[in-house]
């Protein structure tokens, strides 16, 4: 403040020419770097945009076995909308070279050990079970957390993970839940990895809360995604 | 500092060498810690965010010096920072361009390289009192010393906490990552250690070199 004050009791007729200076300084070098963003930004964006396609596919085909084909929907309050537009549940439906319906994907977050993990799981309709799992974002502790991505014998949890439907199509039959390492039984149960109990837990409780809304939702649509031709 | 009081336009190694060596960015002034010490748990990102402060270096110096006429002294921190901003943006859309997978893993610290105090101090001590071609070479030579240090912390941490390098185990199955070293602590660690090794060189060649005068004068 004290070495501002002096500059601004000064009132020489020179300060009256470098302050157009100043603007002209600002403005020229504002629209020159205005002009240089848009340029690569005008370059670049598809690029990005096919990457991030590439990404979501790559992703969807891992945690739908079989599919090779991929089309978006999203779940509103009434029904099915394609596309990426409707606010909803986004989902991905997965397809097999001969346009059968072989799964879906869908987003699932929760707040894991460090910050929130996001995954994209995906359901096979046919056998009411989670087929897969993907991450998408996480910071879990590398060596310990970072496990829930690459651990076989966790990852094993998610090659039929019981999700059914109960008999009036309303809401699981059983919730997910993530039991300590070594004592699973039932279908419906994750086997925690020892020594990431919270990772895994979070794991276990997006599934619930993911599967609790979207899975009653899309019950009575799920015709839909069979029939619909590429 | 040894540029005279009128910049001389003489160009020699020292022009260059200066930020690899003497005036390293990280292991002599200290600078940039920020991302220093947060992407170097690998060696590739060490690589990648390396580059990309290289290029914003070398091209906000590029501009810094041939506007720096026309920038009067009291906005020039204001200049500076948009033009360093912009070929941050720049970095930031292609990188995201080139792998969306670097990008995750450098996550902030791309837009971060706008408040690296190591450009704006480039741009303020040297682009801006330095013709084009000179501050082009000595910002070469500053990206350079810092990709270097990067990388010496980057490989470290690599080797030490994941068995490999450049994603490439080395060590094969037998080996027990130290897992603390590509979390943040082990970036304090390492940077310590080359810090240590830096300043041990530094002293043994002064006393070497006091040794030398005291003999010679007796």
């Amino acid at each position: 403040m004290s070495e501002n004050a002096p500059t601004d009791v000064e009132p020489p007729a020179a300060a009256r020419g470098s302050s157009l200076a100043m603007i002209r300084a600002l403005g020229v070098i504002a629209m020159l770097s205005g002009v240089l963003v848009v340029l690569v930004y005008q370059i670049t964006q598809p690029m990005i945009a096919e990457n991030k396609r590439l990404a979501i596919e790559r992703a969807v085909f891992r945690v739908v076995p079989g599919a090779v084909d991929r089309r978006d929907f999203v779940v509103t309050e009434t029904g099915l909308e394609p596309g990426q537009q409707a606010t909803g549940i986004q989902i991905y439906a997965g397809y097999d070279g001969d346009g059968a319906l072989k799964g879906i994907a869908a987003e699932a977050a929760a707040r894991g050990y460090q910050d929130v993990i996001r995954i994209l799981y995906g359901y096979n309709p046919g056998c009411e079970c989670i087929t897969g799992i993907s991450i998408l974002q996480s910071t879990e502790t590398p060596g310990l957390g970072d496990k829930i991505g690459t651990d076989p014998a966790f990852l094993a949890n998610f090659d039929a993970l019981d999700a059914r439907l109960n008999d009036t199509r309303s809401a699981l039959r059983n919730a997910i839940v993530t039991v300590k390492h070594g004592t699973k039984t039932q279908r419906w149960q994750i086997d925690a990895i020892s020594g990431a109990t919270i990772s895994s837990k979070a794991i276990g409780k997006m599934l619930d809360d993911s599967t609790r809304t979207l899975l009653p939702r899309l019950a009575p649509h799920i015709s839909q995604l069979k029939v619909t031709e590429p | 500092m040894t540029t005279p009081k009128r910049p001389s336009d003489t160009i020699n190694l020292d022009t260059f060498l200066e930020g690899v060596w003497r005036d390293n960015p990280v292991f002599v002034m200290l600078l940039g810690m920020c991302p220093v010490l947060a992407v170097t748990n690998t060696s590739m990102n060490a690589l990648a965010m390396g580059l990309a402060t290289t290029f914003v270096l070398l091209a906000s110096s590029a501009l810094v010096s041939l506007l720096r006429g026309f920038i009067p002294k009291q906005v020039r921190i204001a200049c500076y920072i948009v033009i360093i901003a912009t070929f941050v943006t720049i970095v930031d859309y292609t990188i995201q361009a080139i792998s969306l997978d670097l990008y995750n893993a450098l996550g902030a610290f791309i837009q971060l390289i706008v408040v690296n105090c190591m450009i704006l101090g480039r741009a303020e001590s040297y682009a801006s009192k330095h013709r084009l071609g000179k501050s082009l070479i000595n910002a070469a030579g500053m990206g350079v010393g810092f990709t270097f240090a990067l990388l010496c912390l980057g490989t470290v941490r690599e080797l030490l906490g994941a068995g490999s390098l450049f994603g490439i185990p080395v060590f094969g199955e037998q080996f027990e990552p130290w897992v603390v070293m590509i979390l943040p602590p082990g970036g304090f660690f390492v940077l310590g250690a080359w810090l240590l090794l830096f300043a041990w060189i530094k002293q043994r060649k002064a006393t070497k070199g006091k040794q030398g005068e005291t003999v010679h004068a007796t």
